[in-house]
């Protein structure tokens, strides 16, 4: 069986899931709770001068009968005194020696951030994450991803913080950026240990049609919310995955956005982070999600005859390459499986009206193809035009039943030929043009 | 007595309708003698467009409240649902009812009464489901429809004939109320062929529709028939509708003969009413039943009792005339024995109305069934002006296919009247196998697989 432990920027964690700073990391009991759960880490909601907060704080995207599929939040910092959070951190070290414990810090001047890592290493903390990302309120006096976007600022402030720091620190960055890169290379050069990403991205996310106040409403106005939740999972992991495969770079990574079952988490890994951390999945259903991604990750290693996390980290960074470098001549098309087809049509319709008008819908008597396990006796057919077929993946996508619409390589008798390479055969008059679609 | 099923909650209704694939030339659509744009409508529930809901609906289906209760969805729309295969289809009929009942509950209007008349006016004889799906479509199309309904109010059996816990008479009349309002005259308590000759309504009308139904009674022909304690279960079902239930007459031991729905609405609805015992008898065996199979379960879940190859010889009666029993012979084995009533109800099929469409219109032609012979898809009989659609042409199907027929009427009426095409409610279009390329559910109705 899989050893899930890992050591992060020298942080040692019985699994790679951390919790992420946020409203399930806010107290001493909550962290207690998640540690019996079975988390291997917590990062604390971010401390610095409490705050006061708003109601309300949350909103969310809903699709169909799917909830929280994305999810946003106004809240602040903790609104807890540093020294109650300080003292809590104590404790809970204290009680579960064995586990990851970060505090998350976001202050204003040098002498603050001296001051809070201090005081952090004294409770006891395995490291520190500096919150350069959140990007609602914070950043409207000069914190957060005020300074998670201007990577001078960020390198200027990391380098403070190294100056007194004996523990690893973990700079978060913001989304809210062009280059992603940038911002890493920014804390790599202030002195980090390590990067976290992503924090959320600013967002509206619904206005209400009756009272043309987008939500979360407060007091008749809303504001622009931090975006999270399973929607925003693919921005993730190409921010992620941007920072391992940046030549320049090169530090550990911790990877957020999106993260709520084992798949999520192996994806992460398999794009470059070490570890991964979880907030809007546990404010949807508990801390109790972590069994399944310790038993998923675990059995799914087992299944790959991997030891540890650490053989997955970064697999599938170099399959990720600029699009001049991919093969023009890979050829795939649709096959539709007449046996498992419900005959929704639905492929049809798509192909039809969205991508390349390649499906047709035919008799299935007079074609031969019969009747699947739940179409009608006289209903026509979904087929694929296989000479016509792009081999774009519309179809596979949209079809209801899994494994009835698969994607088949037709083998090519072309070499495999990349764009740049067609331009430079072009340019030396090797290779006729390829000819313009009809 | 509640209707059987509870209706669907707002919640469960979004639930619902969000489960559905939306796929495109739905076989639902294809499964309806209506052509109800199933999708579009389930759509828009899940948008919280209910009323807009219902109008696709209504639009294509006058008596879409009724029928949400009455269709026997799981061998129509909900038969052929693509996630019914291994999965739960999805409640079409429950959707439709939570639609239409939205809009009636709100007194919503979500179909519109034509501004241009045509100054055509059309007869309907029969103000049941064809009559109504008929004068309905004339009325949008601009065209004055008047029916002619021998009761006291419209809807046939719909208003009368359908067992309660499964719809109310209320439904029923609240359409009556939505045709008329779409400007069709409805003259009640008009009896055509006493009242009105056919001659009479072919030279005042510029068409007639003739919807007339079938007949109440059929009847054993075995000894001791007539006489107190027997009677036709529809009019058992009827008392039902028009009385008070208390003053329904229930025997203690009701004993139904027949093997079709209403034999089952009958004993059912005996048993629910509180007979201490009540049996259905069938002559042949239960495979044979032309009742829907869930219709025969709900009758099992009811306690009804049933026995089969149960060929009726004679009504037993006390010295007094007084109902006793039915002395039955076994089909198969020849044994005799005698079941024993104190109330018999007979449903043993409507008579067809032959007789009195010959009194009507003596040159229609009518098929060796009795029925009027028609063109499905027209409703044209063998006389130019006259069309028939419901009961009295297919010979008794559903009231869905009743609405259907009486719309294709209409739309042929209004082209034989106008020279125009009536434009049908546009619904989905198909390829590659050649059949008419709109309203597919409408023109030529497919039954799902397995029924």
């Amino acid at each position: 069986m899989a050893d899930l432990s890992v050591t992060f920027a020298g942080i040692r964690s019985p699994n790679p899931f951390w919790l992420a700073s946020g409203p399930p990391t806010n107290t001493a009991y909550q962290a207690h709770r998640a540690f019996e759960a079975g988390w291997g880490g917590i990062v604390w909601k971010t401390i610095g001068d409490p705050t006061p907060n708003v109601a309300s704080r949350y909103s969310a995207l809903r699709l169909g009968n799917k909830r929280m599929v994305g999810f946003n939040n106004i809240e602040l910092i903790s609104d807890r005194s540093p020294e109650t959070n300080f003292r809590e951190l104590k404790e809970i070290k204290h009680r579960w020696p064995d586990r990851a414990l970060i505090a998350s810090l976001m202050t204003d001047t040098r002498e603050h951030w001296h001051d809070l890592i201090r005081r952090g290493e004294d409770a006891g903390v395995d490291g520190f994450e500096l919150n350069f990302g959140c990007p609602h309120g914070m950043c409207e006096r000069g914190m957060g991803s005020a300074v998670g976007q201007n990577p001078d600022v960020a390198e200027k402030i990391t380098s403070w913080v190294m100056e007194v720091a004996s523990k690893p620190v973990i700079v978060k960055l913001t989304p809210n950026i062009t280059d992603i890169t940038q911002a890493a290379r920014a804390a790599k050069r202030g002195g980090a240990n390590a990067i976290s990403l992503i924090n959320t991205i600013r967002s509206i996310t619904q206005v209400n049609l009756d009272n043309f106040v987008p939500e979360p409403y407060v007091d008749g106005a809303s504001t622009h919310g931090g975006y999270c939740g399973p929607a925003v999972k693919p921005i993730a992991l190409n921010m992620v995955q941007n920072c391992a495969q940046d030549s320049e770079f090169g530090l550990p990574i911790s990877g957020i956005g999106g993260i709520s079952n084992w798949r999520d988490a192996a994806e992460f890994l398999a794009l470059g982070a070490t570890t991964i951390q979880v907030c809007t999945a546990v404010m949807h259903h508990g801390f109790r999600i972590v069994e399944d991604m310790i038993d998923g990750l675990s059995a799914y290693l087992d299944s790959k005859s991997m030891e540890s996390p650490r053989e997955l980290v970064g697999r599938a960074v170099p399959s990720l390459r600029k699009w001049e470098d991919l093969n023009l001549n890979f050829k795939r098309v649709a096959r539709i499986d007449h046996d498992t087809c419900i005959g929704c049509n639905l492929c049809h319709i798509a192909c039809e009206d969205g991508a390349h008008q390649c499906i047709d819908l035919l008799d299935p008597e007079t074609t031969g193809i019969g009747y699947g396990p739940g179409r009608m006796l006289g209903k026509a057919a979904p087929v694929v035009r296989e000479e016509d077929c792009v081999g774009c993946n519309l179809c596979s996508l949209v079809c209801p039943v899994d494994g009835c619409v698969s994607m088949v390589e037709i083998p090519s008798k072309e070499a495999p030929m990349s764009w740049s390479q067609y331009q430079s055969r072009l340019s030396k008059g090797d290779i006729a043009p390829i000819p313009a679609h009809p | 007595m509640e209707e059987i099923h509870a209706p669907l909650s707002d919640q469960a209704a979004l639930a619902e309708s969000q489960r559905c694939l939306y796929c495109y030339d739905a076989p639902c659509i294809h499964a309806c003698p209506t052509g109800i744009d199933v999708p579009t409508f389930i759509k828009k529930i899940a948008t919280g467009e209910v009323a807009s809901a219902a109008k696709t609906i209504l639009t294509a289906n006058i008596l879409g409240a009724s029928c949400a209760r009455v269709c026997p969805t799981e061998v129509l729309c909900e038969g052929a649902c693509v996630l019914g295969h291994d999965h739960e289809p999805i409640p079409i009929g429950l959707l439709q009812r939570h639609a239409t009942d939205f809009v009636t509950a709100h007194g919503i209007s979500v179909l519109k009464r034509p501004t241009e008349k045509s100054g055509f006016r059309v007869a309907i004889i029969g103000g049941g489901p064809a009559g109504l799906g008929c004068a309905a479509e004339l009325a949008q199309l601009g065209h004055h429809a008047v029916i002619f309904e021998k009761e006291s109010n419209a809807g046939g059996l719909n208003t009368r004939g359908v067992a309660y816990y499964k719809m109310k008479p209320r439904v029923s009349l609240d359409e009556v109320r939505l045709v008329e309002s779409l400007g069709v005259e409805i003259q009640t308590g008009v009896n055509v062929g006493e009242d009105l000759t056919g001659e009479e309504l072919l030279s005042e009308y510029d068409a007639v529709f003739v919807a007339i139904g079938l007949g109440s009674e059929s009847h054993l022909g075995i000894a001791s028939e007539y006489g107190p304690g027997v009677r036709s279960a529809l009019d058992f079902i009827r008392d039902i509708h028009e009385m008070p239930l208390e003053e329904v007459e229930i025997g203690k031991s009701v004993l139904v003969i027949g093997g079709g729905n209403t034999a089952i609405d009958a004993v059912s609805q005996a048993k629910r009413l509180g007979a201490p015992s009540a049996t259905l008898a069938y002559r042949r065996k239960e495979v044979d039943m032309s009742a829907y199979t869930f219709e025969v379960a709900l009758a099992r879940a009811a306690e009804c009792r049933m026995v089969f190859e149960a060929k009726p010889v004679e009504v037993v009666r006390d010295v007094e005339g007084n109902l006793a029993g039915v002395k039955f012979i076994h089909s198969s084995s020849g044994k005799e024995w005698i079941e024993p009533c104190d109330q018999l109800l007979l449903a043993i099929g409507q008579p067809k109305q032959d007789s009195l469409l010959k009194k009507l219109f003596p040159a229609l032609e009518i098929d060796a069934r009795g029925c009027v012979t028609t063109d499905p898809l027209t409703g044209r009989t063998s006389l130019p002006k006259i069309f028939s659609g419901g009961d009295c042409a297919n010979g008794g199907k559903e009231v869905v296919n009743a609405v259907g027929e009486g719309k294709k009427a209409a739309m042929e009426i209004h082209r034989m009247l106008t020279g125009k095409p009536a434009t049908p409610t546009k619904q989905s279009s198909r390829q590659g196998i050649t059949r008419p390329p709109s309203g597919a559910g409408l023109w030529n109705p497919i039954r799902p697989p397995n029924h």
